[in-house]
């Protein structure tokens, strides 16, 4: 029983936040304002997170397998992939490197500044 | 009458999903054996399964039948990354404007050199807007490249090399940098590389590993505000050049 309410609360958030995408012709997917409408949920209690626990492992601790059709769909696309397979590689390794050095020197120089006028 | 017996079994809706379901597992063990980064579970099951379509000579579409019942979890999954998130609350609070700061402008920076470069190296239209959310987690990922417009496999693919590259090289890129506060390293590890830079936060600390998958929810929900924003805007600005 406690798995289908589960599962009732979770496909339940995820269809409304469908809804409201496409009925409101709304930029953001759906399953990511279903992500905010359960995050806003838990801040404000109406769920908890032990009334979501088994559904929420259940997708969470093996996410990736989820993406494996996702993957295979590279099958489609291989020429793609032998035509450019050392540009997207450039791309993926310098941009990895941008974002955390951006991202890391950012939060760094904040968090010291506050910690300065805490002091 | 001559049976089909092989078409018989993959015109099966449970083909796919078994075929998945073995390739995973396989994945994992292979991993756990190896305990190599680059030999990502995935990875390997996407291999495994692209080789056996192609080996038996079955086609996308017959596999992709049992493909779209497992792509239905993609959406519940994306919609529980909520739970992680609120776990880490009281800890986003206590440094809320560093990690927010830090998540908005890595980003951004981030899809603008993701543009830039792959303009500078020579890819076309669609492989630019499928390479927009490599950063992000892959469920927030294809709903971003699928908006766009982008190939949606591209995009898995570069969301994985991506957070391998994050696992195997971010602590080394963090000491390139200088960013030696716990903070800063898991911030910079979750919004770069995802769940999968995660997992190697998670080995360097308790407080790196609860900032990285605390990132990867706000860099996600980031992303999908930003990345139309800037691409439309890099289009534009193209167009004003020309």
């Amino acid at each position: 029983m406690k798995l289908f309410r589960e599962a009732l609360i979770i496909f339940g958030i995820y269809l409304l936040g469908e809804l409201l995408s496409s009925l409101l012709h709304l930029p953001i997917p759906g399953n990511i304002l279903g992500m905010v409408i359960l995050f806003i949920l838990l801040c404000t209690n109406i769920v908890k997170v032990d009334n979501i626990s088994n559904v929420t492992s259940f997708l969470l601790d093996h996410l990736s397998f989820f993406f494996i059709p996702a993957g295979v769909g590279l099958m489609t696309s291989l020429g793609i992939i032998k035509s450019t397979w050392w540009q997207l590689l450039v791309v993926c390794i310098s941009t990895t490197i941008i974002v955390m050095g951006v991202t890391g020197i950012i939060v760094q120089t904040i968090s010291r500044k506050t910690k300065d006028k805490n002091i | 009458m001559k049976v089909n017996y092989l078409e018989i079994v993959t015109n099966n809706i449970l083909f796919g999903v078994v075929l998945s379901l073995a390739a995973f597992e396989t994945g994992i063990f292979i991993n756990r054996k190896t305990r190599i980064p680059i030999l990502n579970p995935l990875l390997i099951a996407i291999a495994i399964v692209i080789c056996f379509l192609f080996a038996l000579n079955i086609d996308f579409d017959t596999y992709n039948k049992g493909g779209q019942v497992i792509n239905m979890f993609l959406g519940p999954a994306t919609v529980v990354l909520a739970v992680p998130l609120y776990k880490q609350l009281d800890l986003l609070k206590k440094n809320a404007k560093a990690i927010l700061t830090g998540i908005f402008v890595g980003s951004l920076i981030g899809i603008c050199s993701i543009i830039g470069i792959s303009y500078l190296v020579g890819l076309d239209a669609s492989i630019i807007k499928s390479l927009v959310p490599k950063s992000v987690t892959t469920p927030i990922g294809i709903s971003i490249s699928s908006q766009l417009g982008g190939l949606v496999p591209i995009t898995v693919l570069a969301i994985i090399v991506t957070g391998i590259i994050g696992a195997v090289f971010g602590p080394t890129i963090c000491k390139l940098f200088k960013i030696k506060d716990k903070v800063a390293v898991g911030v910079a590890i979750g919004t770069a590389s995802h769940a999968v830079g995660t997992s190697k936060a998670l080995q360097l600390g308790e407080v790196e590993g609860a900032m990285s998958s605390l990132s990867i929810g706000i860099a996600g929900i980031m992303t999908v505000i930003i990345a139309p924003v800037v691409y439309n805007g890099s289009i534009f600005i193209y167009h004003m050049i020309k």
